[in-house]
């Protein structure tokens, strides 16, 4: 059953499109994931997707219900956690979450209840008495993961959780999130974390432009996009460039380096690592990061 | 698009209420020192320095002290005070800086209750003060027991209409240091010349007129009659303007806050 499902929804500010015609379903249970360079338009369909922005032109449903109708029974079952802290300073890290449980008209004994799991879950039962203004971003951000999980929801809608913590908190919340998946939660997240993307989604579609440009598993996308093998090769020599030009091979000439992109079996990796591996090569696993920089290129975007 | 939605007001705006309220008992102490010292100064400034240079106020037919006449303006200026900064600074801090109405435009709330909330806030948070500010009067025999407790209901009405058109301001503005000029174009001039400080009755008639428009007039007018029990205008007249300016700010502050907010 799918709890989103995005008919061709198009989103424009005046003359400008943020979202040109897109459409996807995220199924019960999975992580789906929006990925994308900035400006790609990945916000502006979060938005639409919980009802903030009115769609322009297209169809939402969440839950089987149309958001334009029924947004207030589609947020009592959401939880959304911002790109930007929205956080309330004037609250301390406890009155945080019982306050916006009020928002969602929770019985008061359980969202006491729902709020000492929730800091226990993050590790922040010795912060409860805190001000918001003292926490560290990954804190902070724990903090507002904890709130969007507050009315127990069923869908959880997160804009680039990770964005702006330090390696140690990423790994928090990523550890949380994997936590929570096991739980059977239902999550679509926005991020240009590669890495974040590979680990925890199921599936997720990559956008540009306002548009979907590809979309499948990560493990398909690497597969049908980059490769499961790639070898980087600092500083090619001429003799380099004109075999992989014309032999049948799929690359990214980068000037002062190659990308060779193989398969599994190992014939051209074994080729090329004796012909031209004297020194400075590099082995690894074919990643998102390489699908996402060969569909949106590698040139830097003003 | 961004039409305001009378049928996605429900009474869950209590809630955007009740944040309010639980935020200001943690600065409650500071914030009534005002309207509780406010008045004696007034009056003790008013009373020593300038009753000796103006003597007695004619108004509605009565002599009165200067500080009589002036006393329950000071009640009608308090109340615009709290009620407008409410929900011009305030809000704004909240809306730009905090970014409080984006976490909660995530919950099941809709703009148009969180922004009434905000309104009824600032009004309840004038009335308080007003009810502060009328104890210490009805103590110091500068306004009637029990008459004068209707100034609170009042404050709650004036204070509406002032956190009405503040927030109508607040969706307009693009800075928070543009406040500056409602509160020079329109606030200074409504405080100087609402039958504040002198009588209407006494300036020309085309200077009087202006000042029926101000909302300040209106309740300056109602917080004498029930601070004192004498009155100029018809206190029908004033409430019904009042209420008039609240139902017209009231619609522009939704319209307007939602024209800045949900894109």
């Amino acid at each position: 059953m799918s709890l989103i499902n995005a008919q061709n929804i198009v989103k424009r500010f005046g003359s400008f499109t943020a979202v040109d015609g897109i459409s996807f379903g995220v199924h019960k249970g999975e992580f789906f994931g929006l990925l994308g360079p900035n400006g790609a338009g990945k916000t502006s369909a979060i938005r639409m997707t919980y009802g903030f922005s009115p769609l322009t032109s297209g169809g939402m449903h969440l839950f089987g219900m149309d958001i334009k109708t029924q947004w207030r029974q589609i947020r009592s079952r959401l939880g959304i956690c911002h790109q930007d802290n929205t956080l309330d300073p004037d609250l301390t890290v406890e009155q945080n979450l019982l306050i916006y449980a009020r928002y969602f008209e929770m019985d008061k004994a359980r969202a006491k209840a729902r709020a000492e799991e929730l800091l226990k879950f993050f590790a922040l039962r010795n912060k409860r008495g805190d001000k918001v203004m003292q926490l560290s971003g990954g804190l902070a951000r724990r903090l507002q993961l904890a709130r969007a999980l507050m009315p127990e929801p069923e869908l959880i809608i997160l804009d680039e959780p990770t964005t702006g913590l330090d390696p140690q908190s990423r790994h928090q919340v990523w550890d949380r999130l994997l936590a929570l998946k096991k739980q059977g939660l239902t999550m679509l997240l926005t991020t240009h974390y590669m890495e974040e993307a590979e680990s925890l989604c199921n599936r997720l579609v990559i956008m540009d432009q306002g548009r979907i440009i590809a979309r499948g598993r990560p493990r398909d996308l690497i597969e049908e996009h980059a490769a499961e093998s790639v070898i980087e090769i600092e500083g090619p020599g001429e003799e380099l460039k004109t075999y992989v030009r014309q032999g049948n091979v799929k690359y990214d000439d980068l000037g002062e380096r190659i990308l060779i992109y193989t398969d599994s079996r190992g014939d051209l990796e074994n080729e090329v690592r004796n012909r031209f591996c004297m020194e400075s090569c590099l082995f690894r696993a074919g990643n998102l990061e390489d699908v996402f920089l060969r569909l949106t290129g590698r040139e830097l975007r003003e | 698009m961004n039409q305001v939605n009378l049928h996605a007001i429900s009474l869950r705006f209590r809630h955007v209420w009740f944040r309010n309220l639980t935020t200001y008992r943690r600065i409650w102490k500071v914030n009534f020192m005002v309207p509780l010292l406010e008045p004696g100064f007034y009056i003790l400034a008013f009373g020593l320095g300038f009753s000796g240079l103006i003597g007695g106020v004619k108004y509605a037919g009565m002599s009165l002290e200067y500080t009589q006449f002036m006393a329950p303006a000071l009640v009608a200026t308090a109340c615009m005070w709290n009620a407008f900064f409410e929900t011009t600074y305030a809000s704004f801090v909240r809306m730009y800086f905090q970014k409080t109405f984006d976490g909660m435009l995530a919950t099941p709330l809709s703009l148009e209750e969180i922004i009434l909330a905000e309104i009824v806030w600032a009004a309840s948070k004038a009335a308080a003060a007003v009810a502060i500010m009328v104890s210490v009067l009805m103590a110091i025999g500068y306004a009637n027991f029990p008459g004068a407790l209707m100034c609170v209901p009042l404050a709650f009405v004036g204070g509406l209409a002032f956190a009405c058109i503040g927030m109508f301001f607040t969706g307009l503005i693009p800075t928070i240091d543009m406040f500056n000029l409602p509160i020079f174009l329109f606030i200074t001039p409504m405080f100087l010349f609402s039958g504040t400080f002198f009588p209407i009755s006494g300036i020309p008639e085309w200077a009087g007129v202006f000042s029926l428009l101000f909302p300040l007039y209106h309740l300056v007018e109602l917080t004498r009659f029930f601070c004192i029990g004498a009155i100029e205008s018809n206190p029908v007249f004033n409430l019904a303007y009042l209420s008039l300016f609240i139902l017209l700010f009231g619609y522009l502050a939704l319209l307007f806050m939602k024209r800045r907010l949900i894109k």
